[in-house]
């Protein structure tokens, strides 16, 4: 059986509660994530995607509900909310403003060092973290601040790597990126991922990344949950998605074209590879000699 | 076409704390931009892509060479006003461009500063709120609009200056689908419909595949520009300088290797379903 480590039970944040102008950032959130799962979150912008996340590591405390980590209340008793946010390792939106060491060594130990961990095993950390975002040993002495834009994004989120958290959590870890930027964080994100079995949520507004690496997708839509489920599955809703301000990935778009316009294909399809292999199918079923 | 914005010889670099420049960012750096065209810049993180954003309004003026803004130099201290009212710039984020709490007052603020009549700031305002397709949300705080109507606020903020030119560095970066596709129409239109010149910064190749010219940067120089459809054939060199094609161009491409007599241009999946099918029904 799968097992939970993460969970969620009629979660619930209202903001300005017992005023009048009380609102719900997110409402009545009910999921189980399952250990070794990279769920993607997408909904439109205040769908209450940030809010759930600051739930996860106890930054926000629930005004209803609760959140469970590896089965306990992790409110049950304050004393443990420090080691909460150990096990659960948040990378905020623009890590890299965030950068305050002189080298890169330093930054990305800077929560190793915060959990009392000994020397030997900072170091030791510290050049696997590193080594998680593609950054070789030479980077170690430089400052963070003569790197570029994609590479400073690498080294804020090898300092959350670092602590070799439960659950990995990267709120828009591409935004901003150029194409070759938001491949090497999205490569390095499946490859952290496969190397320590670690669960990693990833929150994004771009449907094609999240295609591409999420084994789970939870939609946020007016701060409730309005799906958790497969790829496929979740991607099957379109036309709900789409008024909820979001979509599906453009490849995908050509295929319900494509079977809108009479044509028998599937329209699960979500990666190159898939799209050129269906596309010559339909192209030899229908007898077609432009091959 | 006369050219509206024009880069000449530009080099720029920014200070380091002892005021010294060391670095250029850009380096001999030509470009016209005509009147009334839609003009993507693409370009891998730290090209200089912002600053040349920057260097379009006299934000950041150049350390050698001249930067003509409908005729009148940048550098000129007494000409900036005169500039800032021709060359409006919305930035990534929009929370940090709006200014007031009420959103008819955000847009507001630019004209205001022009010392402009309260007539006619009030018909300017009401005219650039329905030309972004905010009028209706006129009254409500910012605060509690989305990132895409966020985004349309700073830029009605822009246009009710009358400038005819907007400059966007990457608008559409932090926003959710829908708001991306609401910035970019909103962005065609006022181009289309009102001949405004516009300058957008990107990441997103499809939404530069939309622009009727795609300048491309590396290190601080243009290494190539000219239309959608010649810079996006252009894939492998693309692709050395960390960038990409739009996704159809891709799969137009994949298919075409694949022996499929099939144009291996398509800008986006419109187009490619319509080549697909031409193939089906042939």
């Amino acid at each position: 059986m799968d097992s939970v480590v993460l969970e969620t039970k009629d979660l619930s944040f209202l903001y300005s509660k017992g005023t009048s102008s009380e609102v719900a950032a997110i409402n009545n959130i009910n999921i189980k994530i399952n250990k070794g799962e990279l769920v993607g979150i997408i909904g439109h912008t205040g769908s209450g995607k940030s809010t759930l996340i600051e739930h996860f590591n106890a930054i926000l405390k629930p005004t209803g509900g609760s959140v469970f980590l590896d089965g306990n209340d992790i409110w049950q008793d304050k004393k443990n909310i420090r080691s909460v946010r150990f096990k659960v390792g948040v990378c905020f939106q623009y890590p890299e403003y965030q950068l305050f060491e002189d080298s890169v060594e330093k930054d990305v130990a800077f929560g190793p060092k915060n959990m009392g961990l000994s020397k030997e095993e900072i170091d030791l950390r510290v050049r696997e973290a590193v080594e998680y975002v593609g950054l070789d040993k030479s980077y170690l002495e430089k400052s963070p601040f003569d790197l570029s834009g994609g590479e400073k994004r690498r080294v804020a989120i090898a300092g959350v790597m670092a602590m070799k958290p439960e659950v990995l959590v990267l709120d828009e870890p591409c935004a901003g990126l150029d194409p070759i930027g938001r491949k090497t964080v999205l490569d390095l994100i499946v490859s952290y991922k496969e190397k320590t079995n670690s669960t990693v949520i990833v929150v994004s507004h771009s449907m094609e990344d999240i295609a591409k690496i999420a084994t789970k997708i939870l939609v946020m839509n007016g701060s409730r949950l309005a799906y958790y489920d497969t790829v496929r599955n979740v991607f099957s809703h379109v036309s709900e998605l789409v008024s909820m301000g979001l979509d599906v990935p453009q490849i995908t778009q050509l295929f319900l074209k494509l079977k809108n316009a009479g044509y028998d294909v599937r329209t699960d399809i979500y990666t190159d590879d898939e799209a050129e292999k269906e596309l010559l199918n339909l192209l030899k079923r229908r007898g077609n000699n432009a091959q | 076409m006369s050219a509206f914005i024009e880069f000449r010889g530009i080099t720029f670099g920014y200070p380091n704390e002892e005021g010294v420049v060391s670095d250029n960012v850009i380096e001999n750096f030509d470009l016209k931009i005509e009147k009334g065209s839609f003009v993507a810049v693409l370009g891998h993180n730290g090209c200089g892509k912002s600053t040349v954003a920057k260097l379009c309004n006299a934000i950041e003026v150049p350390v050698s060479g001249k930067v003509l803004v409908d005729g009148l130099d940048t550098a000129d201290d007494e000409k900036t006003l005169d500039i800032r009212k021709r060359v409006g710039v919305v930035f990534q984020n929009p929370d940090n461009q709006i200014v007031a709490t009420i959103v008819e007052d955000d847009v507001a603020f630019g004209p205001e500063n022009l010392g402009i009549e309260p007539k006619e700031i009030r018909r300017r305002v009401d005219e650039a709120l329905k030309n972004v397709g905010m009028y209706d949300f006129r009254f409500f705080e910012p605060h509690k609009l989305s990132g895409g109507q966020k985004q349309r606020v700073a830029i009605a903020g822009i246009i009710a200056m009358k400038p005819d030119c907007i400059v966007l560095d990457e608008p559409t970066a932090m926003l959710d689908p829908r708001g991306r596709h609401e910035v970019m129409s909103t962005v065609k239109r006022l181009n289309k419909e009102f001949g405004i010149t516009v300058v957008f910064i990107t990441h997103y190749m499809d939404e530069a595949a939309k622009a009727d010219r795609v300048v491309v940067m590396d290190k601080g120089k243009i290494v190539l520009d000219s239309s959608p459809r010649e810079v996006f054939s252009q894939e492998d060199k693309l692709r050395k300088i960390g960038l990409d094609v739009p996704p159809a161009t891709h799969l137009s491409k994949i298919l075409s290797k694949d022996g499929v007599k099939i144009p291996d241009n398509a800008l986006d999946m419109d187009e490619l379903f319509e080549n697909i099918r031409a193939i089906l029904e042939a």
